[in-house]
């Protein structure tokens, strides 16, 4: 499953990034017309979409097949 | 008595009354002490949730006085002050204060935040408007709302673990669900104060430069004060002053948080497994709820809202009940079962909701006239002919249609076509209709209780005490500051996407929960920690 993990982070990026191309216009009035909430939320997503990748990496490496049960083991 | 005021009281007392009951369950050795502590955490954090929500509840309002429309730079300014606030501030506010509340405890840290929560809430209040003061309005709003999205990130992670420290390991889910129902309660008494001030003023004076619309934030600084004063009595956490006391506090708590790959995989477990559908539960059942409520179905202002306070009212106690369960039965399930519930029926319960406030299928029965209204709005050139008619429908619920046709010189008025495009809106339900929208709204809330009553001891028992704070803080404001943030802007973009689904925005809460149900099931341990003083 952790290749799962790792392959939804980047089509998560790519729906955004696609999203903010069609959607930014200078004649709308909705927020998804706005560059500014675009430009906040891809910022914001990117690291949590590396961070997904991260997970998906740790999961193939079998690290939470085993979750730590005191502060010894983290 | 004004009809609001009866509802609310009605609200208030069973509120108080299932709180009461709940609160005597706690054995009398064990609420001693901890019963304090509960309160004097969960009255500060229900106040900054209060203070967060009423911006956003006046948002209509806020932007008329602050930020004009047709001035492009008060337009950015008030984009940033609604995604900026609750995106990037409260991530960055959950590190800042989290680091802080780390390194020199929790006490001082959750005070430092409420008072700057309770400070810049009030200041909002005090801001002249555009008209007064111009470009400096938006901007001192701007800012001073910032300063709110970084107070709460640090708030919430404090309280909760100053709970968790204080509570035996047995009943750690039901003492910090506490804790959880103060964002719910919050909403709740930031929608009691605004309808309270609205149902006792004009629609004018409510809304005018120094109008009734203040009142809220003026109340905070009241509310703030006798929080701060029941804080300041309160002792440090034991866990993190035993921890202080041996000189085992963190120096880094950043870094060991994210830099150690032992502790990080955890921080990625709780966002993934946990924290990103519980903020897309919470955010569907409490927020999008009502908005859906107003905006697709169109329920009339005052009863959509009387409609939210029975639902959260009713289901508040839950939080409790399933934060207890937990302590039985183990974390994950009950969170996972609340995410899964979400995933399966949101679709139906919306669809009701849809279908059963169809105003075209109350004309095809027998409908009562009200009254008909018709004006004729001057728009340039050509004018634009409105006719609203109320309607009473078979069921005794109400309506009004109104239909728009543009009158240009020389044209008789096209009602044929007007018609086709009518709107149908402040639709008042009819008692039986009202308790069945109360009670989908209710079964939405009970989700949320599910997924959101354990949460709290569920992260505490994830991460040590030494970085605990910074640790959950984090992952509990992306989960639900960014994922559950975005159910709106999200639903906009799916609706703008695909027409002809009024529910299509249902599909990203929808996708995320699942996803993160998936995760949670896979990779979460049901055991719960009994030792978090490690």
């Amino acid at each position: 499953m952790g290749y799962g993990w790792m392959l939804i982070a980047p089509i998560a990026m790519y729906v955004l990034i696609a999203g903010a191309v069609q959607n930014i216009s200078s004649t709308g009035t909705k927020d998804i017309n706005n560059p500014v909430p675009w430009i906040i939320i891809i910022t914001i997503f990117t690291p949590i979409a590396i961070g997904l990748m991260i997970f998906g990496y740790y999961a193939i490496k079998g690290e939470y097949d085993k979750l730590p049960e005191n502060s010894e083991e983290l | 008595m004004p009809p609001f005021f009866s509802i609310s009281n009605i609200i208030l007392k069973n509120l108080v009354s299932s709180f009461s009951i709940i609160f005597y369950m706690i054995p009398q050795n064990e609420s001693k002490g901890i019963g304090k502590v509960i309160f004097s955490s969960s009255l500060g954090t229900l106040i900054e949730w209060y203070d967060f929500y009423i911006f956003g509840m006046l948002a209509k309002t806020i932007s008329t006085q602050f930020f004009p429309e047709g001035n492009e730079t008060a337009a950015l300014l008030s984009t940033l002050a609604i995604f900026a606030a609750g995106f990037l501030v409260r991530p960055f506010g959950a590190l800042f204060f989290g680091r802080l509340g780390d390194m020199i405890g929790r006490k001082y840290t959750f005070l430092l935040t409420l008072v700057l929560m309770g400070g810049s809430t009030f200041l909002i209040g005090l801001v002249p408007a555009y008209k007064s003061i111009g470009m400096a309005a938006p901007m001192l709003v701007l800012f001073l709302r910032l300063v709110q999205g970084l107070a709460l990130g640090g708030e919430y992670g404090g309280a909760a673990t100053y709970v968790a420290e204080h509570s035996p390991a047995h009943r750690r889910g039901y003492f910090t669900a506490w804790i959880q129902t103060t964002a719910t309660l919050g909403l709740f008494v930031a929608l009691g104060v605004i309808m309270a001030v609205k149902a006792n003023m004009s629609d004018a004076a409510f809304n005018s430069e120094w109008g009734g619309w203040r009142y809220p934030f003026w109340l905070s600084i009241l509310l703030v004060g006798v929080s701060i004063y029941i804080r300041l009595k309160m002792s440090e956490s034991p866990l993190y002053a035993a921890l202080k006391k041996e000189g085992k506090t963190s120096t880094n708590p950043l870094k060991e948080s994210f830099g150690k790959r032992g502790n990080f995989k955890m921080v990625l477990l709780a966002l993934f497994g946990a924290v990103m559908g519980q903020g897309v539960i919470w955010y569907t059942g409490q927020f999008y709820a009502q908005s859906f409520l107003e905006n697709t179905v169109k329920i009339e202002f005052m009863q959509n809202r009387e409609i939210l306070l029975w639902g959260i009212g009713l289901a508040t106690p839950f939080f409790l009940v399933f934060g207890a369960l937990s302590d039985k039965i183990g974390r994950k399930w009950i969170m996972l079962t609340g995410m899964l519930l979400g995933v399966l029926f949101y679709r139906p319960i919306f669809n009701s909701m849809l279908q059963s406030a169809d105003a075209k299928e109350w004309l095809k029965s027998d409908i009562v006239l009200m009254k008909e209204e018709t004006k004729i709005l001057f728009n340039g050139k050509d004018s634009v002919l409105q006719i609203a008619t109320q309607y009473q429908a078979a069921n005794q619920s109400k309506f009004t249609r109104v239909l728009h046709d543009t009158l240009r010189q020389g044209q008789q008025p096209n009602i044929k076509k007007a018609t086709e495009h009518a709107v149908y809106q402040d639709k008042i339900l009819a008692t039986p209709l009202k308790w069945k929208f109360i009670g989908l709204v209710w079964i939405m809330i009970i989700f949320v209780t599910m997924v959101y009553g354990p949460v709290a001891a569920f992260l505490v028992e994830l991460f040590p005490t030494k970085i605990r704070y910074t640790s959950m803080s984090l992952p509990y404001h992306i989960g639900n500051g960014v994922f559950g943030g975005l159910v709106p802007f999200i639903a906009t973009l799916l609706s703008a996407t695909y027409t002809n689904d009024p529910l299509v925005g249902l599909w990203y809460p929808i996708v995320i929960a699942a996803l993160c149900f998936v995760i949670g099931a896979l990779y979460l341990s049901n055991k719960i920690d009994e030792q978090v003083n490690d």
